[in-house]
């Protein structure tokens, strides 16, 4: 358990030495100091990993109180179970190929200590997040990966776009926050606790249980789940609240491949996972995680297929792929979800990085329709980014081939009216994923040259400190489906304790014994997508141009991403402001300072006019306002002692 | 304790005082000498709270350091002062944000420097007051009393329209004092002493706590302030100098909160528990409302106050939840805004000192010139944003779960305070630090000097610490509060079955 508290720490060293002392130490040594801490931290992650995970060996260490009031308590520990040290692995090898990767992507920009101070910072509250025992420690990483996240999107601070970007993040999914916020609490009091263990066991217990929430009485679990789930929607930019994640694109690529695929936008499914002995008691609460998930996965497919910025096309697509990790848990196939969560690491990941590539050599162009042409230039990223394509394409022999089919046979096997909503939803996004996959190929590497002389000349293949991270990458691309396979092999029990899914969940159990269309409906889907991708961009690249006319409503609510960003801005922002506008003029300025203090003193004024006037020195007109006041006052005791 | 610390730290500034208006010479040698005359005495008093802090028994729910002279005996009235868990952190928190009032000044207040440092000597002396006072008199003298020098703060060392402020500021809370101070006649009338913890243990009638809860309102909700009882103070900070705004968020709004914990629960429980709803809805109203609005402010100090004001409602929301959490949460929720706002107002004064204005419109892009000062300002960012690991988390935490006990409404809608806070808080910070530096008179702005570095790196040790190792400070609070709740038996007026109320079936107080 120590290498554990090591490996939570050794990234914040490095982030704290590199953000306090970068400029002592300059722009060359501060970066290393970094890499080195998360160089260690990888090595003891696949320790932990080897360690805990397949050696079932689950763990934890408390290191001290953190907030006590009463009967509430929450500590801060470190917990490696199972789960943990799944995601211990894929954080520790991601972040540190991505810090390699960044050594070249972000040579020449000046601000590198502080880059790398954020990104190893942003490993920190990764590693907070999963090795929490509460929920409160979960909130703390959870909310410190959105702060990186934050300030990685606004990296390059001079940009409009990028700041405006930034603060979208974070608000959005404060908004989600506001979901798991109140879950927490909701836990809290009925369970009496947020440790884990506490609330895992007593879980059973409260299955049929009500509490009154709001104005009505509610089942304590379908709530509570349901709360979290808004948390997770935020965080992993589920349908609704996802519209931050394509604006996150602003960031420096590696913070894209980190942060807004491999790593933070997975921490909702992790949570999923985590709570599974909750969610397994709560079957409404799975309906809308199943419901959400299948629905991202075909909603954001159906707009990647019409971007044409390279990385908004990959963000819409991990949007796509994290809707197949939460339809899995919705579910009870969480084992699938964490699969999926693990390869697509690595291969999205890859996809970045390789993206980040093509825009290096492209001399930081990002629009697909301004390239083409370069793959004999740069023939291993292209290479490379075929093998991710392949994989996320779920072609047989690439991991998301493994994960991608175990996670539509399960929502198959769910025999359940939403599993099957899934399944099908799953289908057409796959195609759809394949599709954009092969298109994003075609239009970035294909086809005639669209740039312009200059950039043309200086397209190159990237320094090996950048292509090594994607060779590995590549490796973990192609490998992981089999090395990882005994996660979702159910006789096995992986996952030990840290996983929990009832008797009668058996979706995944039962994927293996689908009939044989199922199992191979997600290779034809992937196969009939690159068919269609093939014909429209190589063979005829003049359809896509009639058909977006054609079909240019369809084609305009596709690439205007279903109006989600508009729609909301006069939903929320707008009416704030003009809320808040009116509040302080009319609320404060008008109606509170005008009857308080601003009236009261104006009446002052005029009352002490007239009291002067009152003063007229006849005995009679204060005899007579005497007369008044006795009256009034007999008055009102005569009221006042009424019933 | 043979020792009066308690006197002595409440009027060591005194003797800075003598000292101050002893001070003769040069204009210049006077101003210089007042500044650190001032400076000493004031860090004097702060370690002398910190060996306060050192011998408190953590324990003993009751009253420390206790130290009672009679006064006036045939009247009942006694000079009695101490501390517990609920006040001495209060008590630290004012000795330990004089010294940086008194360095935020350094440089930035010029003309009649001995006044001005003897106007905040004699704060500290009031307020110190104000949380070690024990009976009722001495409470109304110090509690009333800092209104002056405030006044004069306001009046003499502010901005343009400062008369207008500071009639506004002493009308508000003027009509509060007149109320409070007919609600001691009234209790010493019923009691015989003006002794507060004899008045305590002292039950009014019903119809009587209504009436005393109603003019004790009157008083604390202008103070902290309440909605729609706010609107003094965004004009009150705007016209203070910097070090001014630092007292009036860091301490003088506490004052509020802790009447309602010093008194209103324990003399008038039945009352309190009456008005619950009413004060949750004046909170919600003030969270929702002021966030909103402090999202469209053009000034920074307004928009931090405003943001003060939902900062309150959590407490006011977290005291009268009634529960260990809520209180707690509540009273560590003061002190981490002490701290937070305090330093938000010194982050304003740093580029206010600079450029002589507080538009937001005026910045944009400050981290190209001013590197540290970005991220000094981004720790009190996102520590007024509640970010967890820093003190505004833990306390509107315990807040929120204490309220969403007493009833789930008023912690959903206090939640979304969270998403707002974000909003304008993030929004503020682009406006003034990130983007490109264009506008040509911030060229030359220069970044945080070694005396502005000493002023915020305790400030930002404590958020932190706050944040991330709380228990010291919520351990002090814990006897005094749960004391708190079963001598006033509020604990028996809000759950039936006792304890937490935890069990789901009885799940409380929606319906109350």
């Amino acid at each position: 358990m120590g290498l554990a508290v090591a490996i939570v720490f050794l990234p914040l060293i490095g982030a704290a030495i590199a953000g306090l002392f970068g400029r002592v130490l300059g722009q060359r040594v501060a970066p290393l100091v970094t890499v080195a801490a998360m160089g260690v931290a990888a090595i003891f992650g696949v320790i932990v990993f080897i360690d805990v995970a397949w050696g079932n060996n689950p763990g934890k260490v408390e290191l001290f109180d953190w907030i006590t009031s009463g009967t509430f308590q929450a500590a801060w520990a470190i917990r490696v179970d199972e789960l943990t040290a799944v995601m211990i692995f894929v954080v520790t090898v991601v972040s540190f190929l991505v810090h390699v990767y960044s050594l070249g992507y972000m040579s020449h920009d000046e601000h590198k200590p502080r880059f790398f101070a954020y990104l190893s910072l942003f490993t920190f509250f990764m590693l907070a997040l999963v090795t929490a025992d509460n929920l409160l420690q979960l909130y703390f990483g959870w909310e410190g990966v959105g702060l990186a996240s934050y300030l990685l999107i606004g990296f390059w601070y001079k940009r409009p776009s990028a700041n405006a970007a930034a603060i979208k993040a974070f608000v959005v999914n404060r908004v989600g926050d506001f979901g798991f916020g109140l879950g927490i609490l909701a836990i809290y009091l009925t369970f009496g606790s947020i440790e884990y263990d506490v609330i895992f066991a007593k879980a059973p217990e409260m299955a049929n249980q009500t509490f009154s929430f709001l104005s009505g009485e509610f089942p304590i679990l379908e709530v509570c789940c349901v709360l979290l789930f808004i948390g997770a929607m935020g965080k992993s930019a589920q349908f609704l609240l996802h519209t931050w994640l394509p604006d996150a694109m602003e960031g420096p690529t590696p913070v894209s491949a980190l942060i807004h695929a491999a790593t933070m936008v997975t921490a909702g499914v992790f949570m999923v996972a985590r709570c599974s002995p909750l969610f397994e008691y709560a079957p409404t609460a799975l309906s809308v995680v199943t419901f959400f998930g299948a629905t991202t996965a075909i909603f954001a497919a159906t707009i990647a297929i019409t971007q044409n910025d390279i990385k908004r096309v990959i963000a819409y697509s991990t949007c796509s792929q994290l809707g197949y990790m939460f339809f899995a848990c919705g579910v009870s196939a969480y084992q699938a979800g964490i699969f999926h969560l693990t390869t697509h690491a690595f291969f999205k990941a890859l996809l970045f990085l390789g993206a980040g590539s093509v825009i290096h050599a492209m001399s930081n162009e990002q629009d697909m329709r301004k390239m083409g042409g370069i793959w004999k230039l740069i023939p291993l990223t292209y290479g490379l980014m075929w093998i991710g394509n392949l994989a996320l394409a779920g072609i047989p022999f690439f991991s998301g081939f493994f994960s991608k089919d175990a996670i539509l046979e399960s929502a198959f096997a769910a025999h359940t009216g939403l599993g099957e909503y899934a399944f099908w939803l799953g289908f057409l996004a796959a195609i759809l994923t394949a599709f954009y996959s092969w298109r994003l190929l075609i239009m970035t590497f294909h086809g005639k040259p669209r740039a312009d002389h200059h950039t043309m000349e200086h397209v190159h293949e990237s320094p090996w400190i950048m292509t090594l991270p994607l060779i590995v990458l590549a490796a973990g691309a192609i490998v992981s489906g089999y090395l990882l396979w005994p996660i979702i092999d159910t006789h096995h029990h992986f996952f030990g304790e840290s996983i929990l899914v009832l008797e009668h969940h058996k979706a995944l159990e039962e994927a293996h014994h689908v009939p044989f269309w199922v199992k191979a409906l997600p290779t034809a889907a992937g196969v009939i997508g690159i068919f269609l991708a093939y014909m429209l961009y190589m063979a005829f690249p003049s359809i896509p141009g009639r058909l977006a006319t054609r079909l240019r409503p369809l084609y305009l609510f596709s690439f205007n991403k279903w109006y989600f960003d508009e729609l909301y801005e006069v939903l929320f922002v707008q009416p704030a402001k003009y809320i808040g506008y009116g509040l302080w003029k009319r609320g404060d300025g008008g109606l509170i300072d005008g009857v308080g203090p601003d009236g009261i003193a104006g009446a002052v004024r005029q009352i002490a006019q007239r009291a002067v006037k009152l003063q007229s020195g006849y005995v009679y007109h204060y005899a007579f306002a005497m007369l008044l006041g006795v009256a009034a006052i007999v008055t009102w005791y005569l009221f006042a002692s009424m019933p | 304790m043979d020792w009066p610390i308690l006197s002595t730290i409440t009027f060591l500034p005194l003797v800075g005082i003598l000292a101050l208006v002893l001070l003769r010479g040069e204009a210049a040698v006077v101003a210089r000498n007042a500044r650190y005359v001032a400076l000493w005495t004031s860090i004097v008093t702060f370690a002398l709270s910190l060996v306060l802090i050192g011998a408190f028994d953590t324990a003993n729910p009751d009253y420390q350091f206790v130290e009672k002279v009679p006064w006036l005996p045939e009247y009942g009235i006694n000079y009695h002062l101490g501390v517990d868990g609920i006040s001495i952190f209060l008590l630290v928190l004012t000795t330990f944000l004089t010294p940086i009032c008194v360095l935020a000044s350094w440089d930035s207040i010029q003309s009649r420097v001995r006044e001005y440092m003897i106007a905040f000597l004699a704060m500290e002396v009031l307020v110190v007051g104000v949380f070690c006072a024990l009976d009722f008199v001495m409470f109304y003298i110090f509690f009333e009393g800092q209104l002056i020098p405030m006044f004069l703060i306001i009046g003499v060392w502010g901005g343009d329209r400062r008369v207008y402020s500071a009639f506004k500021f002493f009308l508000y809370t003027l009509v509060g004092s007149v109320l409070f101070l007919l609600a001691i006649l009234y209790m010493y009338l019923q009691v015989g002493t003006t002794d507060i913890p004899t008045i305590a243990a002292h039950t009014f009638s019903r119809e009587a706590q209504i009436w005393l809860w109603l003019a004790l309102f009157a008083s604390f909700a202008v103070k902290l302030p309440m909605w729609p009882f706010h609107t003094w103070l965004p004009d009150a900070h705007v016209e203070a100098p910097t070090a001014g705004s630092v007292i009036l968020a860091g301490i003088l709004l506490k004052m509020g909160g802790y009447g309602f914990i010093r008194f209103s629960l324990p003399m008038m429980p039945e009352a309190s528990e009456f008005f619950t709803p009413f004060v949750f809805t004046l909170s919600v109203i003030a969270i929702v409302y002021t966030s909103l609005v402090a999202l469209m402010q053009e000034d920074m100090k307004k928009l931090i106050a405003y943001s003060s004001v939902a900062h309150m409602g959590i407490v006011t929301i977290g005291i009268f939840t009634f529960t260990q959490q809520g209180i707690e949460g509540g009273i560590f929720q003061m002190l981490s805004h002490g701290i937070v706002s305090a330093a938000l107002f010194l982050c304003v004064g740093v580029v206010y000192d600079r450029e002589h204005t507080r538009a937001i419109a005026a910045y944009g892009g400050l981290v190209h010139r001013m590197p540290i000062y970005a991220v000094v300002f981004l720790v009190f960012t996102l520590a007024s944003v509640g970010l967890p690991g820093t003190g505004g988390f833990v306390g509107e935490f315990l807040a929120v779960i204490g309220a969403f006990k007493a009833n789930t409404w008023v912690a959903t809608t206090a939640l979304i305070g969270i998403i707002l806070g974000a909003a304008y808080m993030l929004w503020l910070y682009r406006r003034v630090i990130f983007g490109e530096l264009t506008k040509p008179n911030l060229k030359t702005i220069t970044d945080l000097s070694w005396r502005e570095i000493g002023v915020f790196v305790p400030l930002i040790g404590l958020t932190l610490f706050m944040g991330i190792y709380p228990k010291p400070i919520l351990e002090v609070m814990h006897g005094s509060v749960t004391k708190l709740m079963t001598d006033s038996q509020l604990a028996r007026v809000i759950s039936p079955v006792g304890g937490d109320g935890l069990t789901p079936t009885i799940m409380i107080a929606d319906e109350r």
